[in-house]
């Protein structure tokens, strides 16, 4: 039976490093629930104490009504599907999927059929008597899902997966999990360090820096609502201008640049402005002006790159160098002078650093 | 089909090389069946009653029983303490300081002669134990670096994250133990055993120090032998030194690998 994941205060330690802080993480029942950071901000530490392989300094675990924060990791009853797949090299294909099932006392006959039913889920019931060795690397990950599976665990995580996979399979493979994990209604976990992965896969994300959840959001509102200068770097928001408001007229609030150059602005369209910002924008978010009239940061172009859809600029401007693209029917050469006009759909308003 | 010209002075160095190792072989061999009173190769007539020499004089009789019982309980007791002790080093390898390690290999470092003497001084003659037992420690000594080194060998190609799945599944961590980690370095169980068995049935130097009247080891009864006597009976017993140790080895092979593939 499917449960909820709550992780409340969380705070971890390696030594005297403290590598997790008062986290707290949500996982509705079904809910496939990504944890997405570069390698040491903390999202394998936090899968390794909820599958209890590390003990939480402070904090609890509960899965539904259990409280696992100190039991131990045996006894916790977690599907885990890891990076570099964890088969047992010495059984065969099928007895590393009924591993589980014959822990749990399941009778051979049954716990045969059941890992059987389960190898032709994942497309695998001809290699059942072959050793792991034997395998390929997306064969191998998908025993591994077939061995997390098959004991029907009311929690599954996986810990970077498809990072020991080629890119073509990696996409394959990610689309098989979310297929199996939807048909199973397994609330998951799902540790890793590529965005698109994450992104594409999950119900939530939560983007993690050291030892802290940035935001937990879906990955539209991620995508498109950063909530502060880390997260929007991080989703590739490559331009982030410090701004003053120095007028407000009703919803149109002006702001002010460093170099003195004004912006008008609406809350209708950005929610309340405080008088300290950062417009966040990615290159797709300043369009490259060379009308004199339009609102914008000014810029002096530099090198300019074919996107195909667009060209893209180097622009070196007073609140240092932006990247923004300007329209295919007129290139501009490097040195030319324009204006970097905020698209408003394109952009955000984040409170400063 | 491509033929590849051979060096002739790479198969002359390969040659001597192998007469260079199996020569002592062959000469022991040879001289264990000569039909004469004193050592000799090649051998002169043929005959097999240097064998049953041995099992004429009782001191060879007793003696390999000793050295047997020896070497199997050294060897057991030294892989009772050493798999653990590797496993812990390479399971926390992050953990523990590096000199760790370095403790199991002490051992092998003090030349054999004086931890033969500084048992005798410490344990036999101060603590006054049984002749066997002082015996027994110093082989578990001597064999348990051997022990350690090529188990932990075998575990530092052994991706732990395996017992960590085996756990998630629901299985303890001593039972994953057994289950899952054992078989898995089981090539270098066997190894470590054969390696301590013969290093303990061969031993010499320690073993001087520690037999004593009526309890002594193979080695040291041919040692005491060849100072009395220069018939081939020396040449015959050390054949079967070797034999026994082949059947040792071949019998761990076949049933410790067994023993494991069986699941």
């Amino acid at each position: 039976m499917t449960q909820a994941l709550t992780v409340q205060n969380l705070t971890a330690h390696y030594g005297a490093t403290k590598v997790l802080e008062d986290l707290s993480l949500s996982v509705g029942k079904g809910e496939l629930v990504s944890l997405l950071g570069a390698s040491g901000c903390g999202k394998t530490t936090t899968l390794r104490l909820i599958a209890g392989f590390l003990e939480p300094t402070s904090g609890s675990i509960r899965l539904g009504d259990k409280d696992l924060t100190r039991l131990p990791a045996y006894k916790r009853d977690i599907g885990l599907v890891f990076q570099n797949y964890a088969l047992f090299p010495h059984l065969s294909v099928l007895d590393n999927v009924a591993f589980g099932l014959k822990q749990r006392g399941v009778a051979p006959g049954d716990r045969e059929k059941r890992a059987k039913a389960m190898l032709e889920r994942v497309g695998l019931s001809q290699l059942a008597d072959r050793l792991p060795g034997a395998l390929s690397g997306g064969q191998k990950q998908r025993v591994a899902l077939a061995r997390a599976l098959v004991i029907e665990p009311p929690l599954l995580m996986f810990d970077e997966p498809l990072s020991n996979l080629d890119a073509k399979l990696r996409v394959d493979m990610r689309v098989e999990i979310r297929q199996l994990q939807r048909a199973n209604g397994t609330t998951s976990v799902y540790v890793t360090h590529d965005q698109e992965e994450a992104f594409s896969i999950s119900d939530r994300v939560a983007i993690m820096n050291a030892g802290r959840i940035m935001q937990f959001d879906t990955p539209e509102t991620l995508y498109q609502r950063p909530a502060n200068a880390f997260v929007a770097r991080f989703v590739g928001f490559e331009n982030l201008v410090p701004m003053k408001v120095s007028a407000r007229d009703g919803a149109t609030v002006t702001a002010v640049t460093g170099d003195g150059s004004l912006l008008k602005l609406s809350q209708d369209r950005f929610g309340a402005i405080p008088d300290a910002f950062v417009l966040a924008a990615r290159a797709d978010g300043l369009s490259v002006s060379t009308d004199a009239k339009a609102e914008g940061i000014p810029a002096t172009l530099g090198l300019r790159t074919y996107l195909g859809r667009a060209y893209q600029y180097q622009a070196d401007t007073a609140a240092g160098q932006l990247i923004a693209n300007g329209s295919l029917s007129a290139p501009l050469e490097p040195g030319a002078q324009a204006k970097l006009v905020p698209v408003p759909d394109q952009c955000c308003v984040l409170k400063p650093e | 089909m491509m033929t590849s010209r051979i060096n002739p002075l790479l198969i002359l160095f390969t040659v001597l090389v192998y007469i260079f190792l199996m020569g002592p072989l062959i000469i022991v061999l040879g001289a264990s069946v000569s039909d004469t009173t004193y050592l000799t190769f090649p051998p002169q007539g043929l005959t097999l009653r240097w064998f049953e020499n041995i099992f004429e004089i009782s001191a060879f009789r007793r003696t390999i029983i000793t050295s047997l019982e020896l070497a199997f309980l050294a060897t057991g007791l030294a892989l009772l303490v050493g798999i653990p002790a590797a496993y812990a080093l390479n399971r926390y390898r992050i953990k523990l300081p590096s000199w760790l390690s370095t403790v199991f290999v002490l051992p092998i470092l003090v030349p054999e002669i004086v931890l033969g003497f500084s048992l005798l001084k410490s344990v036999a003659v101060g603590m006054e134990t049984p002749i066997f037992l002082t015996l027994l420690v110093g082989h578990m000594l001597l064999v348990l670096p051997y022990c350690v080194r090529v188990v932990s060998a075998s575990l530092a190609s052994f991706d732990f994250s395996i017992e960590e799945a085996a756990v998630s599944l629901g299985s303890p961590p001593v039972k994953t133990f057994f289950t899952i980690v054992l078989p898995n370095v089981r090539s270098g169980v066997i190894a470590a055993f054969i390696l301590a068995f013969i290093t303990s049935i061969n031993d010499v130097s320690t073993s001087l120090f520690l037999t004593g009247p009526g309890i002594s080891t193979l080695p040291i009864q041919i040692l005491a032998h060849v100072e009395q006597f220069f018939d081939p009976t020396i040449a015959s017993v050390s054949v079967l030194l070797m034999l026994l140790t082949v059947a040792v080895m071949a019998i761990v092979e076949r049933t410790l690998g067994l023993t494991f593939l069986a699941k």
